[in-house]
Order: C-alpha cells, then sequence, then structure tokens
C-alpha cells in the first residue's frame, strides 16, 4: 500500500501528553479526541482542515510517556495517513501496530521539511521526499508483526487465531 | 540468561530465550484503569467478547479522575462497575478500597514474583521490584487478554545497573532513579529491560525499590527488575506468598552496564520538561526558584515510607505561606497507617491538605491542577509540558524529602540545611 501525503514536523520526544492531554481523557470517542489529537504541541492542529491524508514528520522517541492508546487513535481519526519518525517510544510503537495506524522508523526522519509531499510504501518500505526528489530505506518490520500488521491489527489476528483454534 | 530472559523463559515454557524473540505468553494479570478500562471493554465487545477469558486474571482500578471529578469519568467508572459485576471480576476497586494502582496490586498481593503482568498503564514497570516481568501495554492488548487470556512480547535485552555503597542522609531511592534516568537519557532504555544488582540492594527497602522500577519507563525502559531476595521474601511472606530466589547467571552478558556509587550521590530535582533534566539540589537551592504548590503522592512516591519521610522534614514547621502543600497517600492503607503513626497530623499542623488516595494532580486530573506560569515540586514522575495543568505551568520532580523541605522555604530547598 502507498500512502503520499503532506508532511507536518514534530521534534524529538512528542509525549502522550502533548498528543492528547489528560484534561481530554475523559471519553474514549476517536471523533472527539480527533479534535485535540496533537493540542499541547501545536494549539489548533486536531481541528484544522488540511490535515486530513496528511503525514507527521518526527524526531527520536516519538510518544513517549504515557501508555494512553487514546494518543494513536487520536493520530488515526484526525486522518493522518502514517507517522514517520527517527524513532518511536516503545508503548507507542505497540498501540499503532495493535491498532493498526501505519508508522515508519525512518533514520532520514529530519531530512522532511514543513510542507514537503512524502510518499511511503508500506510494503517495501521505500520513502520518497517528491518535493525534494529524494528516496530513503525505512526500516522493515520483524516477520511477526507483519503477520499483524498484514491482519489488520492485534485483535483482527487474535479473531482469526481464535476462529482457526475452534 | 538475564532476569528478564529467565522469567519470559519460564513463561514461555522453553529452557532459554533470545533477546529479540518474539513469544505469545499467558498473562497471570492484566491491569487497567479508569483511563484505559473503558477503551479495552469497548474493543472486547467490538471484537465479539462475550466472556472473559479468566476473570480472575483481572484487574479494574479506577484511580486517575477518583472520586469522580466529573459526568464523563463518573460514566467511565460505572462502565468498568458493569463490566466487573457482569464478568464475575472480583478485583474491582471502589473507592474506599481502593487505591494508585501501582501502590494497590503488590500492597494486596495481586502481582509477585516471576508473573507476568501487563496493564494498560505505563507504570507497570513497578512490580519489577518483586522480580515480576510487568511492562505497560495498550487497550487494545487488555482487549486481547480478555479475549484470548495472551500477550505478544518481544524478548528485551538488559542493561545492568550495578549499585554500590551507602545512601547519605536524606537521599533516596528517587535520587538513584532520576540519576539513572540523566544519565541514559529519556529514550535510554528504550525496547530494553533494566536490571538492578550489588551489594547497595540490601539497603533499598520494597518501598524504594518500587519507587525506582516505577520510574524505568521514564527511560524508555520495558522493565525494571530487581532479584527475588530477603527483602522481597520478608516483603511476600507478610502476604502468605511463597516465591523462589531469581537471581541471574555469573557469566550474563548485558547489552550495556551503569555503575552508580549511592554515597556520591545528592538529592536530585528533575527540571522541567524532561525527568532527565536533573540538577544536584544544592545547585537547584541556589538559584531561588519559588514555587507555588508542591505534591507529595504518586504511584513513585505514594507508599507510607515516602510518607515518613515527608512527616519528619515537616514535623514541627508549617508551610510557608504563599504555597499549597497537598499530601496523596498511595492507598486506603497507607491512609490507615499514615493515621496511627500520627504522619496525618503531622501534615495537618504544618498546613497541608491531606486527601483521599487519587492520582489526582499527577496527570492534571483534579486535586491541584496548576494555572498559567505556576510552579510545582512534585514527587510524581513525569514533568512534560502541561503534565499537571496549563501548558504555562511547569513542574520539578524530587523525593519527599526534598519536596518537603521545598514547602516549608518556599522554593526549591534543600533539606539538609532547614
Ligand atoms: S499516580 Fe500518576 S503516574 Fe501513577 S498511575 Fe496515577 S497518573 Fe499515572
Amino acid at each position: 500500500m502507498k500512502i503520499r501525503g503532506k508532511v507536518f514536523v514534530f521534534g524529538n520526544n512528542v509525549n502522550t501528553d502533548e498528543i492528547i492531554p489528560a484534561r481530554y481523557l475523559n471519553t474514549a470517542d476517536p471523533t472527539e479526541l480527533a479534535r485535540y489529537c496533537m493540542e499541547d504541541a501545536r494549539p489548533g492542529f486536531g481541528r484544522g482542515t488540511d490535515i486530513k491524508g496528511s503525514i507527521i514528520v518526527a524526531g527520536e522517541n516519538f510518544g513517549c510517556g504515557s501508555s494512553r492508546e487514546h494518543a494513536p487513535v487520536a493520530i488515526k481519526a484526525a486522518g493522518i495517513s502514517c507517522v514517520m519518525a527517527r524513532s518511536f517510544a516503545r508503548i507507542f510503537f505497540r498501540n499503532a501496530i495493535n491498532i493498526g495506524l501505519p508508522i515508519v522508523e525512518l533514520t532520514e526522519a529530519d531530512t522532511f521539511e514543513e510542507g514537503d509531499i512524502a510518499e511511503v510504501d508500506l510494503e517495501t518500505g521505500k520513502v520518497r521526499n517528491i518535493t525534494k526528489s529524494t528516496e530513503y530505506n525505512a526500516k522493515p518490520y520483524p516477520a511477526f508483526l507483519r503477520k499483524i500488521v498484514e491482519a489488520g491489527g492485534w485483535l483482527e489476528y487474535c479473531v482469526k487465531s481464535l476462529q482457526s483454534l475452534s | 540468561m538475564t532476569l528478564a530472559q529467565k522469567i519470559l523463559a519460564r513463561k514461555a515454557g522453553k529452557s532459554r530465550v533470545e533477546p529479540g524473540e518474539f513469544l505469545l505468553l499467558d498473562v497471570d494479570v492484566a491491569l487497567a484503569n479508569d483511563i484505559t478500562a473503558p477503551l479495552a471493554i469497548q474493543k472486547f465487545k467490538e471484537y465479539g467478547g462475550e466472556k472473559v477469558h479468566d476473570p480472575d486474571r483481572i484487574v479494574l482500578v479506577p484511580d486517575h479522575f477518583v472520586p469522580n471529578k466529573d459526568i464523563e469519568s463518573a460514566m467511565q467508572v460505572k462502565l468498568l462497575r458493569e463490566f466487573a459485576e457482569e464478568q464475575g471480576i472480583k478485583h474491582f476497586y471502589e473507592v474506599g478500597r481502593m487505591g494508585i494502582e501501582h501502590v494497590l496490586l503488590p500492597e494486596e498481593g495481586l502481582v509477585k514474583s516471576g508473573d507476568l503482568v501487563v496493564g494498560a498503564d505505563s507504570h507497570t514497570c513497578t512490580y519489577g521490584a518483586l522480580g515480576a516481568f510487568a511492562t505497560g501495554v495498550g487497550s487494545t492488548d487488555i482487549a486481547g487478554v480478555y479475549l484470548t487470556g495472551r500477550v505478544w512480547l518481544r524478548v528485551p535485552e538488559s542493561i545492568k545497573v550495578q549499585l554500590v555503597g551507602s545512601f547519605k542522609d536524606f537521599v533516596t531511592a528517587k535520587d538513584v532513579i532520576l540519576k539513572l534516568i540523566s544519565i541514559l537519557g529519556v529514550d535510554g532504555a528504550n525496547y530494553r529491560a533494566l536490571e538492578f544488582f550489588g551489594p547497595a540492594l540490601r539497603e533499598i527497602s520494597m518501598d524504594g525499590r518500587f519507587t525506582i522500577s516505577n520510574m524505568a519507563i521514564e527511560a524508555g525502559g520495558k522493565a525494571g527488575l530487581f532479584p527475588v531476595d530477603e527483602v522481597t521474601m520478608a516483603y511476600e511472606k507478610e502476604r502468605n506468598i511463597e516465591v523462589e530466589t531469581l537471581s541471574v547467571d555469573e557469566d550474563t552478558v548485558y547489552w550495556k552496564e551503569v555503575h552508580l556509587d549511592l554515597s556520591q550521590l545528592e538529592p536530585q530535582v528533575a527540571y522541567p520538561f524532561l525527568p532527565s533534566n536533573t540538577k544536584d539540589v544544592t545547585e537547584a537551592e541556589r538559584e531561588g526558584i519559588k514555587v507555588d504548590q508542591v505534591v507529595i503522592g504518586s504511584c513513585t512516591n505514594g507508599r507510607i515510607e515516602d510518607l515518613r519521610l515527608a512527616a519528619q522534614v515537616l514535623k514541627g514547621r508549617k508551610v510557608a505561606p504563599h504555597v499549597r502543600c497537598i499530601v496523596i497517600p498511595g492507598s486506603q492503607n497507607v491512609v490507615k497507617r499514615a493515621l496511627k503513626e500520627g504522619l496525618v497530623d503531622i501534615f495537618l499542623e504544618s498546613e497541608c491538605v491531606f486527601s483521599t488516595p487519587t492520582c489526582g494532580p499527577c496527570l492534571g486530573g483534579h486535586m491541584g491542577v496548576l494555572a498559567e506560569g505556576e510552579v510545582a515540586v512534585s514527587t510524581t514522575n513525569r514533568n512534560f509540558v502541561g503534565r499537571m495543568g496549563h501548558p504555562k505551568s511547569k513542574v520539578f520532580l524530587a523525593s519527599p524529602a526534598v519536596a518537603a523541605a521545598s514547602a516549608v522555604r518556599g522554593y526549591i530547598a534543600d533539606p539538609r540545611r532547614l
């Protein structure tokens, strides 16, 4: 699957309190959470009219902090098509895989600038910066995780394996 | 093998597992709270769940916004309560019996050495202090456990932390972990387990070990593991739990090793906006940082020893006129002990508020949310932007001793120079 979209750039150590602040956590409704996506990193981001289909690019340790799955849920529900970062915090990484939010670990993530158009091929790991005509190779998922991603998420995988057991 | 490998190999029924290996494992305890459980329950139902795999392995603790701060929070807790009833889940803790999850679970003997514990809360790593493999996951993982009893895990590489020397006065376990995070950085242990060894372990009580394991995640760690020794065994024995010793093989090779001499350690203060931004308290004190609020509590430092230490500093003194000092015990049991030991009187005499157990201000929920521009010294674990309230407020992290001294002085202060 190929994803193409406009890039929004964030820095290092973007934590889940910035992605979805606790003051919005008295609901688990994705559309409500989406409105406040990235609120404390960039106020109003989730209510922007130009974020649908776009790509978030960040530095090291994206999604550090609390385990709240509301963070990747908010990003996905806001219509962000993919998150690319130099590295992800562990729990965010696992949550994104589990809920089927495409994420890509890319060493060259910091070569992207706000507004660049990026294209990501999730199968091959090829990442292109269309604006700058550059191309990179992202780290591929380990085989086990690919199975989860291919199933569409962890629960899809669980339900399938439960069905095959019975 | 490392402690992490040993526990996970045993769980997998294998003689050996290697870092990087992916495992599908049966979970002993699956924890969720008032923020993360609603999402897990919703997903469980969405994916056709009717009866949970094993109700006795499920723990539900409403602690973040309780006693419910608003209608939405009340609705979330209602969802947990009804789910517990419908599924026959015994381990649901209502106000009056509850505590902050990571204080409550060990205290109640719900987690023990050798267990595999997953929790939809990043500080689930706290139970590594008991020699359990305990790690934070998301709500979908918890829904997966409700459906199948299982979770997927990657065997982590481990970092060995060798602790030597003896604590100086007013230097605590909190200072050990803050210092370590500053050495490793906030992602220095990402995907790895921290494992604590060395002669200094003898000096670190169970409460202190919980504090250290609790903040493993602030260095990105997947787990913060202690071997099982006499200290652990004594703690477990009080709860009628028999455990085996857990230690590491002599020839184990670690991904990285860090050495920390406690006798060289000063009380630490972590500056906004990262837990790794630490300075010695002596340096912080010189800067004369004015404080509006002090919070003593949380899953990091809301245990009885923490309250004793704070009370020792506050006894016979008053909180500075411009400071609000909020003391929040970690569980109902801690409340009872604090009452019995006369600590509550000391806090009230010093003009602190003493609250019922709750996460409260730790995540800016309620019970002490900061206004624009305000500064707090807190014994909690995170000082990110907006963590305790307004995005333009600031949180400095420290031990109960430094927090209490700062409450008295009204600026960040060294408890040894009151
Ligand atoms: S006390 Fe703070 S860190 Fe601990 S569980 Fe509650 S909100 Fe999370």
